[in-house]
């Protein structure tokens, strides 16, 4: 979230596309309730379901699974037609005015520079066109037919209302109703919040979907005020901090990245993120990066990350290839090519497209290695469960170690929430049986891995031999002493340049914010976003004072907020060129003539004068982009592809099947479903219910009790044509399985028409397996395909096809 | 400890009074006060308060847990209890149907109590040591690593690489687990390392 949950009773309009609130996130979703009660908020919620987020809005749209897109876009086209632009944000605070290479250009579905067969875009056109005094150049009239603001209306002209009522099924009345809705917005004082989750994430271009939003919102003028941003309310209690800190293939703690093998030495490295300002006087802010990367490996190694050997920047792992996600993963496993894997807390067994694929994957491995508080169907992939998991455990050598953890009652430490808040929690029970917390368990491979490098040497043994590990106890290092490495500490003196008898920063202390890390080998900390948290003021992590002046909704003494204790990110924006707030009733922070204050840590440096400094700090620009350069491997604007399986062609360019970027490997290629097919007519999508969590809840007797068994929801029309009765058992497939389950028909979701043709959608929960208290049922994994988002490899579990029949059930039912 | 207000205390005082305040006009007020009413506090009096965070969704509620026994006291403690935290300024108090059966599934039948191991070709899991455990993971480990680990690409550049194992990484974990997990993974050169952010 750029926002927190608290900031959502500040809003004029909530809308909720690409997430369920009510259901998923029930008491974050209260806060939509404050706003509409007490500020006559709105709530527009546009859903292929009428889902019951739906049920308490003012106004709900339906739309076809994977055009969200289209209607954006719409929405945008809508807002440049009519007229409803914040222009002075718009002008000032987006790269509206910068000007683009002439290469650049977009026909056909595709951008300028696409290679068919590497599936890839040169984008070396995708940029600015930069001026001789090293500056891109802008056009602040809006005049040059080649700056951004005429490239994006020239772009999201073909999205017209009757366009997206075609591609998105959306009746054009309704989609109207929802653009003036949101058009109304563009004033400085009225702001809107963006509420999604995966509903918009777990598409093959589903950053193009968030994307799409966040446009909508800076030409809204919406990014930075209260009540505004792009609030992504996020899955899993700590997912935010595991990104945060990097717990991915290609990341480095605090967004930073691993070197790819094209930079050989740690100068080539940092050549790319210098991030030089593209406009005079702005921040820009990652020119530190090399201040939090020497220090993150200082955290990492040391007194033996030196100036001499470039501070063990070879320790680092070089990628051959974007990324090894979890796709990735399991395609090597599937090829032969993974040994040994380790799944601490995660089952992707259920959790993965493909469900056939994963278990012949996990069969080719020597040892599978899970750390989890509860049974998973991973763990017991082996074992045969009849049609739920149909194995022969003879044939299947793989071992498996299952080691018992700790659960959140039992561990002390911060999670971190969709806002950004890092709170600490502490252990009230004993662990059940021989249980043992996570870093036990990984300070005991670590120190007996090392252990037998240092006896017997072996391959490049360097970085684990040198690891940092001086926890008091190296057997389980505590939650705090983790938390003060995390926020980073000062390794050796600082003295201040004018008065060598002052030190700066004293050797062994604490930092108490990111702005004094250092790249000569000063400071250590693991992850630069953190550093604030654990300061020599204490655990900030741990704060509970709930005071909040101003009644704002920040909150700032309440726990620690990344980065710097700020609560609302971009907050300079909340203001206008001038430095005072758009909506003086919404004030967050103000300019008084010499620096910035108010109820927020500004986003800006403090003393940093209104015209002068951007207040997109961490872009060399200054400003926001509408236009994203080359960042994104899809292109520089969203554009409408099709899901890989969708029941229609791509009216805007019928030659492209999904986005011509994703990576689709060569045995998944031939498990995708012809587009329009007749042999798999119906539109998928899966969901949670709000009774379950993914599938720890069906391991919880109570949720068994409220949701006991795998269902799948079709239309009253669908089930007439099929002949499915309410109650009734169905069996439903894809190209990659089958499943049986009961079914509901209902009115809460309903045929559209989509360029003519009718479209039945068949939605599918996704909480069984076939361990736990709940009764034994199929994963919707069994029908869904392997393949992820072009930038991020999400896998596409939210739009694909399959066809449903009446069934007798399982034999045994 | 980390108790600074005693909730039970500050519903007495503050209960009603809310009643008249943005948020008694709203959701939330009743809810708190229906829980003032509803505390009996000699029913809880000689259990430990503990403050904690639910496990499942990034709203992040504030719960309290009641658990007999206290662990700051070297004690064993046994969980009874779980509700919301009413200081909380998410979810004042308030927890959704998966929140407020907590209590399940920190006892869930299906909790994992000791280490176990499957060989290979088994038709069931049999129970190991910590130490045997430990130690078979170390040695598969290394023997991988030491087979696959590429050092320079085919261009001589250094790579120090390791593809033939990999890691899943939680997500329902503190950051201080998911930082000491980095710091282990990441020190052997392994690159096949996600989490759940996509799921």
């Amino acid at each position: 979230m750029t926002n927190a949950w608290t900031d959502i009773k500040n809003t004029d309009l909530v809308v909720i596309m690409g997430g369920n609130a009510a259901e998923a996130h029930p008491c974050g979703f209260k806060w939509v309730t404050e706003a509409k009660a007490n500020r006559g908020a709105k709530l527009i919620v546009v859903d292929p379901r009428y889902t019951r987020s739906a049920a308490v809005s003012d106004y709900y749209a339906p739309i076809r699974q994977g055009s969200d897109i289209a209607f954006l876009l719409g929405v945008i086209n809508y807002c440049i037609q009519n007229d409803k632009v914040q222009w002075d944000y718009v002008k000032a605070f987006t790269n509206a005015a910068y000007v683009v290479k002439d290469g650049f250009a977009y026909q056909d579905g595709l951008f300028t520079g696409y290679d068919e067969v590497k599936r890839d875009y040169n984008r070396s056109s995708w940029d600015y066109v930069i001026g001789e005094d090293g500056y891109a150049v802008v056009d602040e009239t809006l005049q040059n037919p080649r700056c951004v603001w005429n490239l994006l209306k020239q772009h999201v002209s073909v999205y017209t209302p009757e366009m997206v009522n075609r591609i998105c099924g959306t009746p054009k009345d309704k989609f109207l109703k929802i653009c003036e809705m949101i058009a109304e917005c563009s004033s400085p004082t009225r702001t809107m919040t963006s509420m999604y989750a995966l509903g918009w994430t777990q598409h093959s271009k589903g950053a193009q979907n968030i994307r799409a939003m966040a446009m909508v919102q800076l030409i809204l003028g919406n990014i930075g005020v209260r009540g505004g941003g792009m609030n992504a309310l996020r899955g899993h209690s700590n997912i935010q901090g595991l990104t945060d800190l990097g717990l991915m293939s290609n990341l480095i703690p605090g967004y930073l990245t691993i070197p790819t093998e094209k930079e050989a030495d740690f100068p080539t490295y940092m050549s790319t993120r210098g991030f030089k300002p593209l406009r005079p006087n702005q921040m820009s802010y990652w020119q530190n990066y090399r201040k939090f990367f020497v220090s993150f490996q200082k955290a990492m190694w040391g007194a033996a990350a030196t100036p001499a050997n470039d501070y063990a920047y070879q320790w680092l792992p070089k990628l051959d290839v974007p990324s090894y996600d979890v796709l990735r993963a399991f395609e090597l496993m599937h090829q032969g090519k993974m040994n040994v894997y380790f799944c601490q807390g995660f089952n992707p067994l259920q959790a993965f497209p493909n469900k056939a694929k994963l278990a012949e994957s996990l069969a080719r491995l020597k040892l599978l290695v899970i750390m989890d508080p509860l049974e998973t169907e991973t763990a017991r992939f082996w074992e045969n469960h009849g049609i739920y998991n149909a194995a022969d455990p003879a044939a299947i050598q793989t071992e498996v170690i299952q080691l018992p953890t700790t659960c959140f009652a039992e561990d002390e430490g911060s999670l971190v929430n969709s806002g950004r808040w890092l709170q600490w929690h502490w252990p009230a029970g004993s662990p059940p049986g021989e249980a043992r917390t996570d870093s036990f368990i990984l300070a005991n491979i670590h120190l007996r891995l090392k252990e037998l490098y240092r006896k017997e040497g072996g391959a490049f043994p360097d970085p684990i031999l040198n690891l940092t590990w001086n926890y008091a106890n190296p057997e389980e290092p505590t939650a705090d002493e983790l938390a003060k490495e995390m926020n980073g500490y000062v390794v050796s003196d600082v003295l201040d340049p004018n008065d060598p008898t002052k030190k700066v920063l004293e050797a062994g202390k604490q930092l108490a914010t990111f702005g004094a890390l250092r790249d000569d080998g000063s400071t250590a900390a693991g992850c630069w976003i953190f550093t604030g948290c654990y300061t020599e003021a204490g655990n900030m992590m741990a704060r509970r004072d709930n005071s909040d002046p101003g009644d704002t909704g920040t909150y700032l003494k309440w726990s620690f907020a990344w980065p710097a204790n700020r609560r609302i990110l971009y907050n300079r924006a909340s203001c206008d060129l001038d430095g005072k707030p758009w909506d003086p009733s919404r004030k967050l922070i103000e300019w008084d003539g010499t620096k910035w204050s108010g109820y927020d840590v500004p986003d800006i440096a403090p003393t940093a004068k209104p015209r002068d400094v951007g207040p997109f700090i961490m872009n060399p620009e200054g400003v926001s982009r509408l236009f994203t350069r080359g960042m994104m491997r899809d292109g520089p604007f969203p554009a409408h592809y099709e899901p890989f399986e969708s029941p229609v062609v791509n009216v805007i360019a019928p030659k492209i099947k999904g986005n011509p970027v994703a990576r689709v490997f060569k045995d998944d290629l031939a498990q995708f479903a012809e587009t329009a097919s007749p042999e798999f007519p119906y539109a998928a999508t899966s969901y949670r219910l709000t009774e379950h969590f993914h599938y720890w809840t069906k391991n919880n007797h109570v949720n068994s009790v409220l949701q006991p068994e795998f269902f799948v929801e079709i239309s009253e029309e669908l089930a007439k044509e099929k002949g499915i009765a309410n109650g009734g058992w169905s069996r439903v497939w894809s190209k990659r399985g089958s499943v049986l389950a009961k079914t509901v028909v209902t009115k809460r979701i309903r045929p559209l028409v989509c360029d003519g043709k009718t479209v039945h959608i068949v939605g599918i929960p996704i909480h069984w397996g076939f361990i736990g208290a709940a009764r034994k049922g199929f994963g919707a994994n069994v029908l869904t395909p392997y393949v992820g988002d072009a930038n991020i490899e999400t896998p596409e579990f939210k739009a694909f096809l399959v066809n449903i029949e009446a069934s007798a059930g399982p034999a045994s039912a | 400890m980390n108790m600074e207000l005693s909730r039970r205390a500050f519903l007495r005082t503050a209960g009603a009074g809310l009643a008249g305040t943005t948020l008694g006009a709203m959701g939330f007020g009743e809810v708190e006060q229906a829980m003032a009413a509803a505390i009996r506090p000699f029913k809880l009096a000689n259990t430990t308060e503990t403050r904690n965070t639910c496990t499942y969704c990034s709203v992040a509620c504030g719960i309290i847990i009641y658990s007999k026994g206290d662990l700051r006291k070297g004690e064993r403690a046994d969980i009874t209890h779980i509700e919301g935290d009413s200081d909380h300024p998410t979810n004042r108090g308030t927890l959704c149907p998966k929140g407020a059966a907590l209590l399940d599934i920190v006892h869930a039948k299906t909790r994992l109590t000791r280490p176990m191991l499957r060989k290979a070709g088994a038709a069931s899991f049999e129970p190991i040591s910590w130490d045997e455990a430990f130690d078979k993971i170390a040695r598969a480990m290394k023997d991988d690593r030491d087979a696959n680990f590429v050092a320079t690409n085919k261009d001589g550049v250094t790579v120090n690489r390791w593809t033939t194992t990999g890691f899943l990484a939680a997500s329902a974990t503190t950051n201080e687990t998911a930082w000491c997990t980095y710091k282990v993974v990441r020190s052997t050169g392994m690159l096949v390392f996600d989490n759940q952010a996509r799921v």
